[in-house]
C-alpha cells in the first residue's frame, strides 16, 4: 500500500537524499580508494605525491559514508537493520580495511622511517580489502540478499568491477592532479582500469535484467523505452572520449588533463542514476519499500529542517577546500 | 559464548576505544587554538612551534577517532537492531546532527588546518582552527545529548512499544545532559591538559632545551590546575543529578546494600553480590548521606529498594578508580603548578611523575564511562528497552570474528599510537621541524642557531649517560 501526502513524499526525499550521499561517498572517496590501490610498489616519492594529493580531503570524503548510512538509519531503520543482518561479515571486512587505511595514512608519516614501507603496505591492502568488501556488498544488495550461487557469483563480479570503478577514478585524479612520470603512469593506469570498468558495467547490466523480472520490466516493459536508452548511449560516449584522450597522451601544454575526472564523474554518476531506476522504490530489493521502511514523519521533519539548511553550507565549504588546494599537488609539506 | 555477550563485549571494546580518542582531540584543538592565537598576538615563533607539533599529534589522534567512529555508527545496525527499532525515532536524528552539523565542519576543515598553512592567510588559518575546534565540541554534545537521553529518557511518548518524539527541547535537553556534558568537556581537557605536560616532560628529560617544550609542559599544568576542582565539583553534581533519576545506580557506586540513614562512605571493600555485603570494608561513618543528601544523617535507599539493579563490583570500583584519579590529578596539578610557579621549572622526580601521568585522563574516563554504562544495565534505554531485547540474530560465530579482528587491529593500533607519539616527541628533541622547510628568517635567526648548537649538546650529554 503507498500512503498520500507528507507520508508519501517524506520518504521519496529521503531515499534522494541517501542516494545523494553515496554518490558522493562513491565518486569522492572513491578517488582517494582508488589512489591507494594504484600506489606503486617500486617508487617512494610517487607514494608520497600520491597520498599528498588525497592528503587534505579524505577525511571529508569518508565523512558522506557515514551520512549515507547515518540516512539509511535515520530514514528506514527497519531498512537498515535487514541490510546489516545480511551483510555482517563484509561490513567488518570493509571497516576493518578503512581503519586501516585511514590510520596508515597519518603513521607512514610520523612511525620511524622503517615502519613507512609497512604502512604503506595497509594503506594499499586497506584501501583494496574496502573497495573490494563494497562491491561484494553492492552485489549481494542487488539480488536481493539471495542465497543462491548465482547471487554469489554477482557479487563477486561486482566487487571487481566496483575497485576497477574506483581504480579508474582514482588513476583520473591523479591525471589531474600530478605532473611529469606519476602523470604519465597515471593515464596508462586510467587508460587499463576505463576498460576493466566499462567491462564490469556492461556484463552487469546483461546479467542484472537477465537475473530479475522486475528490473527487465522496468528497462524494457515500459514506455520511456527510448529515453532510458540515453543512459547507456552516454556512458559509452563518455567511455570513448576518454580513451581517445588517453591514447595520445600527453598533451601540449597539459591540455585537459581534467578530461578523465569528469568522464569517470559522468559514468559514476550515470551508473548510478541506472541503478536508482531500476529498483526505485525499493530500499531492499524485492523485500521492502521506502514507505515500509521509513521511520516517523516527526523524525524525519526534524531532519530535513535542519539539513536544508546544513547541506548548502556543507557544500559551500567544500568547494572552498577544494579551492584552496587547486592545482596540482605540491610536495609533501606536512602542515 | 552466545551472540548476546559477544555483542556486549564487541560493544563495549569498539566504544572503548573510540572514546580514547575524541577525549584526546575535542580539547587539545582548543590548546591549538590557544597556540595559535598567542603566535597572532605575539608574533613569537615558539608558540608555532607548539602549534607545529602538538597539531602533529592532533592529526594522528583524529585519523584514529575517525575510523574507529566510522566502525560505531555500523554498530547499531550490525549488532543492535532492536535499539533503532524501539528509539530510533530518537536516536536517529540526534546522530544525524552530529554527521550534519559536526562532522563535515570538522573533517573539512581539517584539511586546511593541516595542509593549508602556507595557502591560506593566517586568520584564515586561525579561523580554521576555531571551526575544527567547535566541530569537535559540537559532535560530543549531540552523542552525549543522546547518552544522557538513554540514561534518563524525556519529552517523548510510547506507542505500541514504539518510541515517538513529543518534545524535541526536552529530548536534547534532557534531566543529566547539562552534567554529563560539562563533566565530559571537562574531562577532555584534563586529558589533554595531561598529555601535553606528560609528553613535553618527557621531552625536558630527554634533553630538549628549547623553550616550546617548556612553554606547553606550563600552558598544560595550569590548564589541569584550573580544570581539575571544576571537574571535582561538576562530579559531584553529576552524582546529586544521578542520585535524583537514577538511584539504582547511586547504590550500586557505593555499594549500599540495605537502605540506611547516615550511610557511612565505603573507601574500599570487596562487595559479595551473593551474600549482599561488603567483605573487608573501610567506612566513614555517615560520609555517604553526608555527600548525597548533604545531611550526616540523611536516607540512602539500597540496591534491596530495586527488583533491578545492575552489577555492583565494576560500577564501584570504576567509580573509585575514577575519583581516585581525579585526587590524584588535584594533587599532582596544584603542587606541582606551585613548584613551577615559584621556582621556575621542575625537578626530574616531577617531570618522571608527569610522565607516568601522560594517559591518566584515559583511565579515568574509562573508568567514569564504565560506571555510566554498567550502571545504567540491564536496560540499554532506562525503563524502556533492555540490552537484551535489542540484539542481533547473527550468529555467534560471525560476531565471534568480527570480535577477533576488532580486537587485534585496537591492540596494533593502540600499541603504534602510544609507540609514535613517543618517537614524535624523541625526534622533536634532535630537529626542531622534521618535515618542514627551514625558513629563511630561521637560518637568521640567532634563537634557532642557538638550538642547533645545544642539540649538539643535549646529544653528547645524552652519550655520557
Ligand atoms: C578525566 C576524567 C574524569 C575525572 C577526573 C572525573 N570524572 Fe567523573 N566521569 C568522567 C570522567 C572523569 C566521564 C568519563 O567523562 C564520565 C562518564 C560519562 C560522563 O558524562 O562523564 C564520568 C561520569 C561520572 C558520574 C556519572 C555517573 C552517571 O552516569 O550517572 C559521576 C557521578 C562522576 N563522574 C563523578 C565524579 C567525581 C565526584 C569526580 C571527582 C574526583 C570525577 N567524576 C572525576
Ligand atoms: C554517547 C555515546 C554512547 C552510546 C550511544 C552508547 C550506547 C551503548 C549501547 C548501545 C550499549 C549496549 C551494549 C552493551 O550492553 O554492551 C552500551 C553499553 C556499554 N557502553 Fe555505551 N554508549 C556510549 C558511550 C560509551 C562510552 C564512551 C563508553 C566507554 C568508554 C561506553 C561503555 C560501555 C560499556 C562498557 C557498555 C557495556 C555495559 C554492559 O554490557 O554491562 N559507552 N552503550
Ligand atoms: C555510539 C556512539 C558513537 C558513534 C556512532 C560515533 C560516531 C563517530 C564517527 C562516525 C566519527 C567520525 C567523524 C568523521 O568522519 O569525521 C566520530 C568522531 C568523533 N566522535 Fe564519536 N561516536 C560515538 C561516540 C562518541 C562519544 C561518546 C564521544 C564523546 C563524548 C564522541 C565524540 C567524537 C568526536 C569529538 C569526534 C571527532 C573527533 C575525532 O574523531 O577525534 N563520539 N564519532
Amino acid at each position: 500500500m503507498i500512503p498520500t501526502g507528507e507520508a508519501y513524499w517524506l520518504p521519496v526525499i529521503f531515499i534522494a537524499l541517501m542516494g545523494l550521499a553515496f554518490l558522493m561517498y562513491a565518486v569522492l572517496d572513491g578517488y582517494d580508494l582508488g589512489v591507494g590501490i594504484l600506489l606503486p610498489n617500486n617508487s617512494e616519492s610517487q607514494r608520497d605525491t600520491m597520498i599528498a594529493s588525497i592528503g587534505p580531503f579524505w577525511d571529508a570524503n569518508e565523512t558522506w559514508l557515514v551520512l549515507g548510512v547515518g540516512i539509511l538509519l535515520i530514514a528506514f531503520p527497519s531498512a537498515h537493520n535487514v541490510i546489516l543482518f545480511h551483510l555482517y561479515l563484509p561490513v567488518t571486512f570493509m571497516l576493518g580495511g578503512l581503519i586501516l587505511r585511514g590510520v596508515a595514512f597519518d603513521f607512514r608519516a610520523k612511525a620511524p622511517a622503517h615502519d613507512k614501507r609497512l604502512w604503506d603496505y595497509a594503506f594499499k591492502g586497506g584501501s583494496l580489502l574496502a573497495t573490494l568488501s563494497q562491491g561484494y556488498m553492492l552485489g549481494l544488495f542487488v539480488m536481493g540478499f539471495e542465497r543462491s550461487a548465482i547471487a554469489y557469483a554477482f557479487a563477486v563480479l561486482s566487487a571487481v568491477c566496483v575497485t576497477a570503478g574506483y581504480s579508474f577514478i582514482g588513476a583520473a585524479w591523479l591525471v589531474m592532479k600530478t605532473e611529469g612520470t606519476l602523470q604519465m603512469r597515471a593515464a596508462r593506469w586510467a587508460r587499463i582500469c576505463l576498460w576493466l570498468t566499462a567491462l564490469g558495467l556492461f556484463v552487469v547490466s546483461l546479467v542484472n535484467p537477465l537475473t530479475s523480472a522486475n528490473v527487465f520490466e522496468k528497462w524494457f516493459g515500459s514506455s520511456l523505452g527510448i529515453f532510458l536508452l540515453i543512459i547507456p548511449l552516454a556512458v559509452f560516449f563518455a567511455v570513448m572520449t576518454v580513451d581517445r584522450y588517453l591514447a595520445r597522451f600527453p598533451h601540449s601544454g597539459d591540455f585537459g588533463c581534467w578530461i578523465p575526472f569528469v568522464g569517470a564523474l559522468a559514468v559514476f554518476i550515470l551508473s548510478f542514476a541506472a541503478l536508482g531506476y531500476s529498483f526505485f522504490p525499493q530500499v531492499v530489493p524485492g523485500k521492502m519499500t521506502i514507505w515500509e521502511a521509513a521511520s516517523a514523519t516527526e523524525s524525519l521533519w526534524f531532519i530535513l529542517y535542519g539539513a536544508m539548511i546544513v547541506l548548502p553550507a556543507i557544500i559551500l565549504y567544500t568547494f572552498y577546500a577544494y579551492r584552496v588546494f587547486w592545482g596540482k599537488t605540491r610536495e609533501l609539506t606536512y602542515y | 559464548m552466545d551472540t548476546f555477550l559477544l555483542s556486549r563485549i564487541q560493544f563495549a571494546a569498539n566504544i572503548s576505544f573510540h572514546i580514547l580518542f575524541p577525549s584526546i582531540t575535542i580539547a587539545l584543538c582548543w590548546f591549538l587554538l590557544y597556540f595559535r592565537v598567542q603566535h597572532n598576538r605575539t608574533g613569537d615563533e615558539v608558540w608555532m612551534r607548539c602549534y607545529r607539533f602538538w597539531v602533529k599529534i592532533f592529526a594522528l589522534s583524529f585519523a584514529l577517532g575517525v575510523v574507529s567512529g566510522i566502525t560505531m555508527s555500523f554498530q547499531f545496525g550490525t549488532n543492535w537492531p532492536g535499539y533503532m527499532e524501539t528509539v530510533g525515532n530518537i536516536a536517529g536524528p540526534l546522530l544525524g546532527y552530529e554527521v550534519l552539523t559536526a562532522f563535515f565542519l570538522e573533517a573539512t576543515f581539517l584539511g586546511i588546518m593541516l595542509f593549508g598553512i602556507n595557502r591560506v592567510s593566517p586568520r584564515m588559518h586561525t579561523l580554521a582552527t576555531f571551526l575544527v575546534a567547535v566541530g569537535t565540541s559540537l559532535s560530543a554534545f549531540w552523542i552525549l545529548a543522546l547518552n544522557s537521553w538513554m540514561q534518563t529518557p524525556a519529552g517523548f511518548e510510547m506507542r505500541d512499544g514504539v518510541a515517538f518524539p513529543l518534545s524535541w527541547s526536552q529530548i536534547i535537553f534532557n534531566p543529566s545532559m547539562p552534567y554529563r556534558v560539562t563533566h565530559m568537556l571537562l574531562a577532555s581537557g584534563l586529558t589533554a591538559a595531561f598529555l601535553i605536560a606528560g609528553i613535553s616532560a618527557y621531552r625536558l628529560l630527554k634533553g630538549d632545551h628549547k623553550p616550546a617544550p617548556r612553554l606547553a609542559l606550563k600552558a598544560g599544568l595550569f590548564a589541569a590546575a584550573v580544570l581539575i576542582p571544576l571537574q571535582v565539583l561538576v562530579g559531584d553534581m553529576h552524582g546529586l543529578n544521578t542520585l535524583e533519576h537514577q538511584p539504582a545506580k547511586i547504590a550500586a557506586m557505593e555499594a549500599i546494600w540495605e537502605t540506611t540513614e547516615g550511610a557511612p562512605f565505603t573507601i574500599f571493600a570487596l562487595p559479595d553480590e551473593i551474600n549482599q555485603l561488603n567483605r573487608f570494608a573501610l567506612e566513614i561513618p555517615g560520609a555517604a548521606s553526608f555527600i548525597l543528601t548533604h545531611d550526616w544523617r540523611g536516607e540512602v535507599k539500597g540496591l534491596n529498594e530495586f527488583a533491578e539493579h545492575p552489577p555492583v563490583m565494576p560500577v564501584f570500583f570504576s567509580f573509585r578508580l575514577m575519583v581516585g584519579i581525579g585526587m590524584l590529578m588535584w594533587l599532582v596539578a596544584w603542587s606541582f603548578s606551585w613548584l613551577l610557579w615559584r621556582k621556575k621549572s621542575l625537578p626530574n622526580w616531577a617531570l618522571r611523575t608527569l610522565v607516568t601521568m601522560s594517559f591518566s585522563g584515559w583511565v579515568a574516563i574509562l573508568a567514569g564511562w564504565y560506571v555510566s554504562e554498567i550502571g545504567r544495565q540491564p536496560y540499554l534505554v532506562s525503563g524502556i528497552l533492555k540490552t537484551s531485547d535489542a540484539v542481533t540474530s547473527v550468529a555467534p560465530e560471525n560476531v565471534g570474528i568480527s570480535l577477533m579482528i576488532y580486537l587485534s587491529l585496537y591492540a596494533v593500533l593502540l600499541v603504534a599510537y602510544i609507540r609514535t607519539l613517543f618517537v614524535m616527541a624523541r625526534k622533536s628533541v634532535l630537529v626542531d621541524r622534521p618535515e618542514d622547510l627551514v625558513t629563511l628568517q630561521e637560518r637568521h635567526n640567532p634563537l634557532t642557531q642557538q638550538t642547533a648548537h645545544t642539540q649538539q649538546t643535549a646529544e653528547s650529554t645524552g652519550a655520557a649517560r
